[in-house]
């Protein structure tokens, strides 16, 4: 259980002259869930953004499943299995919620466009099994009934949903979910947490950036704290909460 | 007669021309990011409607000088009208809409003026009237003529009017705050319709005047000259950096230059097998590798993709 | 009194498919009662057809704006006048040629795609719009050293699509029926264009379908979901390209001759006013734009031509110019009022009921 999944070490990431990232390094077992705080700014989006391969850091590194995969595309990081939410949701908002999570499918699936055109049995059987994967997910994510309806015009908790349902479809190892509880109300963020908590117990591992103090408290194994790109402070989210450095990196944030 | 001097000659005039175009191109590209694809017809109807009036005018007893004035100042007008009809009509309503759609309806005003002007001036190109004497100056081995001359002269007046607008007055000032970022402009008071139609306007004017330029350069002005002149500006503006003024001005001049230089040596370098006729392609084989290897142009910024 | 339900809704349905079918059966003699000039008229509908089929794959599906798409239908139209005509004195049978100007097409597509396809959407449109202006340049004056393209003159003298000696060019007369040559090309354009139909709905319906769309909606996300862009656009444009091929080849044949000048960008633009006057990513909108823009402005030529030459005496509006006109207003006025076209493309619905039981 204790295995490590993914490690991250010395990540710098700049842009002009700002530095997003420095130095960052931290690794994730198997199986927990791992939460990323720190104040607006402090470069938590920007290492979701590495770890995925929207951004090459310009050092360090980080190995996944025992695979160094820096410099990868993220199509490719998405098919060593790792998945993503975005902070402000990016569906596909045209399509509908099904079809979303049967892009998911994807990653995972194989057929070509002589496939496509000729409808060989095997592409058939395929696309098939991609729609019932992708209603059970759906299911999962306890937007079945939505299925039919178009992404963009959901109410807003049921397309954080969707982008975890849609995530999920890629069969992540590694869930990387960018503050899935911004916007929710006090009942939506229960459900939330139970899903993530289902997760968890299917084996999947999470890391969270979240805002919501009450909710990482509740989940989080441990947390990892970032402010201007460095980490100040790693570890169970009692220990951290305590921790000098977090109140000052969070007090000086509110006092500015 | 020396043909690199003389080729040079020739493409820092039409370089100047580009470079005028190409300015309206990218005033309209910094400030709302759209590829404004009917300037070019801006530039056209500029030429048609000079060349009407020079034409009317070219019987008379009035000195040349004044009547090509006359032309010129009969044509900004109308371009300027045009200019802010088009971004009310075809490109305000779509300001927010996905990239793609104000794109279209710019083709499709590009289609409309092309033909608006082939039903009021017919096929057949309008010649320019025979009443500037050809005066003609030896520099070093080129000729160099006054037509010439009175282009770059021209030309260099704009560009530096231009720049003196946009860095020394309060609306140029509007400009570069509105193209920076619109919303806060807009919190501070500025009204950034009013900007961005004035924008169109001011491009649209320069435009003309490129209109009777490029018009007096090869005689002849006909409904069709837009899209290739438009296209080529619009490489110059990508080649200097789309978005950024003194850009607009360095590619303009420099694929004259090289328009000009590669139209008198291709024959040489490649045996004949190529000849000046590939002239035009120039151009967006500058542009094609120009967006490959370096996007940002020579003085602009990355226009990448932001995450 | 009530309705009474004679058919069920998939018999209405399968009504509807017969009726239509008939009248596509009966459309050419229909229009050769008229004059020959509708039947061609027609073909030159269906290959638009097709030709806007293959863009809405680029566009429509991807999202792509491809401003020269036209350079794929020449490179389809060059190949099969160079391999069929006494240019070279080549004279392969169509059905070997045409998938070869499928293929070069296909090959021009990623020729072009791969270094650009990085660049932004309007920057693409330019870019594009570059290299249907380059392919065009390449046409006219690809005629010395060595004359590949016979310049602007065109080819002349292409051979018409055979079969053994069955040509359909001529004109024959089966079961009492009059066959002339457009008539028998309109039949075998339906076929292929039945057949583009098919395969287009196929692809919008598959996993790569589902990907253009995705990449079309957010890119970003969709690389993130696994989805190679790079490699997907260059899919569209393959596509795109080989339909493009497939027309021109087909068009060569039907015209007998080719010239740069039927290669222009405004041919491009009118392809590109039929996909989005239909719908962008829908097919049977795209089909419907194309099939409007091809036959109203001929309509208006046989009708506004003999109104003003009554009213005034002489011609005041050329027909090419009121066509021109229609194109540029369809895009203006769609793009403004209704930017998903005439058939907007609809989320499709999922049979649901027997899994959310």
């Amino acid at each position: 259980m204790s295995e490590v999944l993914l490690r991250c070490a010395n990540l710098d990431k700049r842009f002009g002259g700002v530095l997003a990232l420095a130095e960052v390094g931290f690794s994730i077992k198997r199986g927990e869930i791992y939460g990323l705080i720190g104040p607006n700014g402090a470069g938590k989006t920007t290492l979701f953004d590495v770890l995925t391969g929207i951004y090459a850091s310009e050092g360090g590194g980080f190995r996944f499943a025992g695979e160094a995969l820096a410099g990868l595309r993220p199509d490719e990081i998405a098919a060593r299995g790792i998945a993503r939410t975005f902070q402000n949701i990016r569906l596909f908002g045209n399509l509908s919620a099904l079809d979303n999570v049967m892009i998911g499918r994807h990653v995972r699936t194989r057929a070509g466009v002589f496939g496509a055109i000729l409808r060989t049995r095997a592409t058939l059987a395929e696309e098939a099994a991609i729609e019932k994967r992708a209603l059970e997910l759906l299911g999962y994510v306890g937007i079945a009934a939505r299925a039919n309806d178009v992404a963009r015009e959901l109410p807003y908790g049921d397309q954080r949903r969707l982008e975890i349902a849609r995530a999920l479809a890629t069969e992540p190892k590694l869930l990387a979910l960018d503050e899935p509880a911004a916007g929710m109300n006090a009942t939506e963020t229960q459900e939330l947490k139970k899903l993530l908590e289902r997760l968890r117990a299917d084996g999947i591992t999470i890391l969270l950036i979240e805002h919501d103090v009450k909710l990482v408290m509740g989940l989080c194994d441990r947390v990892l704290v970032l402010d201007y790109g460095r980490n100040i402070a790693e570890g169970p989210p009692r220990e951290v909460q305590r921790d000098p450095r977090v109140i000052e990196a969070y007090l000086g944030g509110a006092a500015a | 007669m020396d043909i690199f001097l003389q080729q040079i000659v020739n493409g820092l005039t039409l370089g100047s021309v580009y470079a005028v175009v190409a300015l309206g191109y990218t005033m309209v590209y910094g400030i709302i990011q759209l590829i404004n694809f009917a300037h070019g017809e801006v530039v056209m109807i500029g030429a048609m409607v000079a060349f009407s009036v020079i034409t009317a005018l070219a019987g008379t007893a009035l000195p040349p000088v004044l009547i090509v004035f006359a032309g010129i100042l009969a044509a900004v007008p109308v371009c300027m009208l045009l200019g802010y009809a088009m971004e009310r009509i075809a490109y305000r309503p779509l300001r927010g809409a996905p990239r793609l759609a104000p794109l279209i309806t710019a083709i499709g005003i590009s289609i409309i003026l092309q033909h608006v002007a082939l039903l009021i001036w017919s096929r057949n190109p309008l010649a320019f009237p025979q009443i500037i004497p050809l005066a003609s100056f030896d520099v070093g081995g080129a000729i160099i003529t006054g037509a010439q001359i009175a282009i770059i002269l021209t030309s260099v007046l704009m560009m530096g009017g231009l720049t003196l607008m946009v860095y020394r007055t309060k609306l140029g000032i509007a400009m570069r705050a509105t193209s920076q970022n619109p919303q806060v402009a807009g919190l501070m008071g500025i009204d950034i319709d009013r900007i961005i139609a004035f924008t169109f306007i001011v491009g649209a004017a320069l435009g003309a005047v490129a209109g009777v330029m490029v018009g007096t350069y090869y005689g002849i002005a006909h409904y069709s000259m837009g899209s290739l002149l438009g296209l080529k500006a619009f490489s110059a503006a990508v080649l200097g950096g789309i978005g950024n003024l003194a850009g607009a001005m360095l590619g303009g001049i420099l694929l004259g230059i090289v328009e000009a230089l590669a139209a008198g040596y291709i024959g040489d370098l490649t045996n004949n097998v190529f000849g000046s006729n590939y002239q035009d392609v120039f151009a967006f084989l500058v542009l094609i590798a120009v967006l490959v290897f370096r996007p940002s142009g020579l003085l602009g910024e990355r226009v990448g993709d932001r995450a | 009194m009530r309705g009474v339900n004679i058919f069920s809704k998939a018999q209405a349905q399968w009504l509807g498919v017969a009726l239509v079918a008939i009248a596509l059966i009966g459309l050419p003699f229909a229009l050769a009662s008229v004059g020959t000039a509708w039947v061609r008229i027609a073909n030159l509908a269906i290959l638009f057809v097709f030709l806007s089929l293959g863009l809405n794959i680029v566009v429509g599906f991807a999202g792509l704006l491809d401003l020269g798409y036209i350079a794929f239908y020449a490179v389809g139209a060059y190949a099969y006048a160079l391999l069929a005509s006494p240019h070279f004195n080549l004279h392969l049978p169509f059905w070997v040629i045409l998938p070869i100007g499928a293929l070069v097409a296909c090959l021009f597509g990623v020729l072009l795609g791969a270094p650009t396809l990085k660049l932004r959407g309007d920057y693409l449109a330019i870019v594009t719009l570059g290299f249907g202006e380059i392919v065009r340049i390449f046409l006219n004056n690809l005629s010395q050293p060595v004359n590949i393209t016979n310049g602007p003159q065109g080819i002349s003298r292409i051979d018409p699509f055979r079969f053994g000696s069955f040509s359909f060019s001529q004109t024959e007369t089966m079961l009492g029926l009059v066959f002339s040559g457009p008539i028998k090309y309109y039949y075998l354009l339906l076929l292929l264009l039945l057949l583009a139909i098919v395969v287009n709905l196929r692809l919008q319906h598959s996993r790569i379908g589902r990907a253009w769309e995705a990449v079309r909606e957010d890119e970003i996300a969709a690389r993130a979901m696994g989805i190679n862009t790079t490699h997907i656009k260059l899919l569209a444009f393959a596509m795109g390209a080989s339909f493009g091929g497939v027309a021109g080849g087909m068009f060569a044949a039907i015209q007998g001759f080719i010239s740069p000048e039927s290669f222009v960008l405004v041919e491009s633009v009118m392809v590109l006013s039929m996909v989005v006057l239909g719908g962008m990513g829908n097919i049977w909108g795209v089909v419907l734009g194309a099939v409007l823009l091809s036959f109203v402005p001929e309509l208006l030529r046989y009708t506004v031509e003999p109104l003003q030459k009554s009213l005034f005496g002489r011609s005041i509006i050329e027909p090419e110019v009121i066509r021109m006109l229609l194109f540029g207003l369809a895009l203006v006025l769609m793009m403004l009022y209704r930017p998903a076209g005439l058939l907007p493309s609809a989320v499709r619905k999922r049979e649901l009921a027997k899994v959310a039981a």
